[in-house]
């Protein structure tokens, strides 16, 4: 009698139902719309408040190392030279050290070891910018410029990176802040990636005769190098936009230096410091336009890490 | 020879891995001790109580920018974790192919955006045309972080739970609305919380996005005014020349890392004890 009892529904209970549902749809869909508004108000936002900068300068804008709010001077380059090159020295101190120790948890240490080890790591990706900017202020400084940079000087002072004098602050101190702060990425998706390899491949290469290492390096890392390179770029877009930790050690000098031991400048930092001061007109116009090429330059290295990362997980992973 | 020395390779680079976990486990711990270190030695019932002193006296406390960052994270709550929530929901109850996986990589990209940008966004949207720094433009700046985090985070954990579940309770002749909140909302609710829970701990240690928005403040701030908060007040606290100030800074932080450890820890327990209902 089920058949019945649907068709004997009275019509206004299955109207109401329809219409809830409705309501329900549209009610969400205006939710999920809502997120896409706000990236949409952001680059209009963004492009909007760099119009007077922009008309300004033009293209001009990124190649000028002009920063003079006297004479309404602006121009990006020595931030953007300090945003990538503090970003590009901590990867290549946590590339290395973050592939080296996704390697250890994902072929060497027992998975309870291992999951709990990677917690750990990833508990350093939630700590506040902040206290990372505390501690290298407080500590890493000081050490910085009497031991470490006095060393590099005395040992490594024939190159053009190592030279000046030692303050403390600089893109060497921020590169080695970032380099803490990108790491967690780097060997929790590493690690992920290293553990979707199928066990077949290591098997294979182990009955062949190949040691443990070989085995590793030649076979597990090759096939999961995808993911591998997806979590370099979601550090290296950590990073790029990382700002209260790298404002407090990188010196906040709008110059352009060879070497590692002067301060510098990023566009995280200037817009971080500058903004409230800056009441309105061309300056804040320029700040903003320095907000537009950070947005950019993060949402074309998120935009391949995603990529990169998609790519390996559906070439036959273990996650959902 | 040459399996000698291939033995030795093997054992030096696993070796070589190994002291690489070690190095990054304990950044953890050399962070946490110095942390609680320098902290604990200035952590005292005045800090909780008292109103920030004048430059450079010693004394006072930070009460002002502890309410101030759970009047403006509460404030950032109340608008991210509805509007997050429901478009999880739409993400992953209602998807429509196209326009849900465009939303899904907005809000990947919405989470991408350096904190500092999103501040740059609130400005423009609530401090220029009000012509004044608030609490209130803070909370703005905080929401718009926080709600890509709850939705992709909701849409996960509602993914999780069995098709058979919606199917059953649908076969049933309850209607789709009534099914998710009954059913699939229910049965991922714990993974949905943590999310939240993850989330609002992320935003609560955000500083950048504040500096121009919130700005700062020595006395109470209303919504309206301008607010001290906990991490900006670390920052300021931090580059100033006094030791003293120094001292409140690490307070502080010890006080902001024990806050993100405790939810961090909370919601890894919760999630342990597994999804409500078993993977099938």
């Amino acid at each position: 009698m089920a058949s019945t009892a649907v068709a004997d529904r009275p019509a206004s209970t299955k109207i109401a139902t329809q219409t809830g549902d409705l309501v329900a749809r549209w009610v969400a869909f205006i939710f999920a719309a809502l997120v896409l508004l706000i990236v949409v108000v952001l680059v209009f936002e963004l492009w909007q408040g760099s119009q007077p900068s922009r008309a300004k300068f033009g293209w001009g804008f990124l190649t000028s190392s002009a920063w003079n709010p006297v004479t309404e001077e602006f121009g990006a380059l020595p931030f953007i030279y300090g945003t990538v090159i503090t970003s590009f020295v901590a990867l290549l101190i946590s590339i290395p050290l973050g592939v080296g120790a996704a390697v250890f948890l994902s072929e060497m240490a027992p998975a309870g070891l291992s999951n709990a080890l990677t917690f750990m790591v990833e508990l350093l990706a939630a700590f506040p910018s902040v206290i990372y900017g505390l501690l290298a202020f407080l500590t890493l400084v000081p050490l910085m410029r009497s031991y470490v940079e006095p060393f590099l000087k005395r040992t490594l002072g024939f190159l053009p990176f190592f030279r000046g004098p030692a303050f403390g602050v600089g893109y060497l101190t921020a590169s080695l802040v970032l380099a803490i702060m990108t790491f967690p990425f780097i060997i929790s998706v590493s690690r992920e990636s290293l553990l979707a390899v199928p066990r077949e491949q290591r098997e294979a290469a182990l009955a062949l005769g190949a040691t443990k290492w070989e085995t590793t390096w030649h076979i597990v890392v090759p096939y999961a190098k995808l993911g591998i390179y997806g979590s370099i770029f979601l550090g290296l877009a950590r990073a790029l936009g990382e700002t209260m930790a790298v404002t407090m050690v990188i010196g906040n000098a709008p110059e352009i230096h060879a070497s590692l031991l002067s301060p510098g400048y990023s566009i995280a930092s200037v817009i971080a410091n500058e903004f409230a001061e800056a009441a309105t007109g061309v300056r804040i116009a320029s700040l903003i336009e320095l907000g537009l090429v950070l947005f950019c330059l993060t949402i074309i290295i998120n935009g391949i890490a995603r990529l990169l990362i998609i790519a390996t997980t559906s070439k036959g992973s273990k996650r959902p | 020879m040459r399996l000698r020395w291939r033995k030795f390779v093997n054992a030096a680079m696993l070796s070589a891995s190994g002291v690489c976990a070690v190095i990054a486990v304990s950044a953890l711990f050399v962070i946490l001790a110095f942390l609680v270190y320098n902290g604990s030695k200035s952590l005292d019932w005045n800090f909780f109580t008292q109103l920030p002193k004048a430059t450079g006296e010693a004394g006072g406390g930070m009460a002002n920018a502890i309410v101030g960052s759970l009047e403006i994270v509460g404030m950032a709550s109340l608008m991210g974790i509805p509007i997050g929530f429901i478009a999880g929901v739409y993400l992953s109850e209602f998807d429509d192919k196209h326009f849900a996986s465009l939303v899904r990589y907005t809000a990947d990209l919405l989470n991408g955006v350096p904190s500092i940008i999103v501040g740059v966004l609130a400005w423009t949207l609530v401090v220029l045309p009000m012509r004044h720094f608030s609490a209130f433009s803070g909370a703005v700046a905080l929401a718009v972080m926080l709600i890509p985090i709850v939705t992709r985070q909701t849409e996960q954990f509602l993914r999780e739970v069995p098709m058979a579940l919606r199917e059953g309770s649908l076969a049933l002749g309850a209607s789709k609305w009534k099914m998710i909140a009954t059913v699939a909302v229910p049965a991922g609710s714990k993974g949905i919380l943590t999310g939240m829970i993850l989330g609002v701990a992320r935003i609560a240690g955000e500083s950048a996005p504040l500096l121009f928005t919130a700005f700062n403040n020595q006395f109470w701030g209303g919504i309206n005014e301008p607010s001290a908060s906990l991490p900006v007040m670390i920052y300021y606290r931090a580059i100033s020349p006094y030791d003293d100030w120094h001292r409140q800074a690490w307070a502080a932080g010890l006080a902001l890392i024990a806050l993100v450890l405790l939810a961090n820890i909370a919601a890894r327990m919760v999630l342990a004890r597994g999804i409500s209902v078993p993977r099938g």
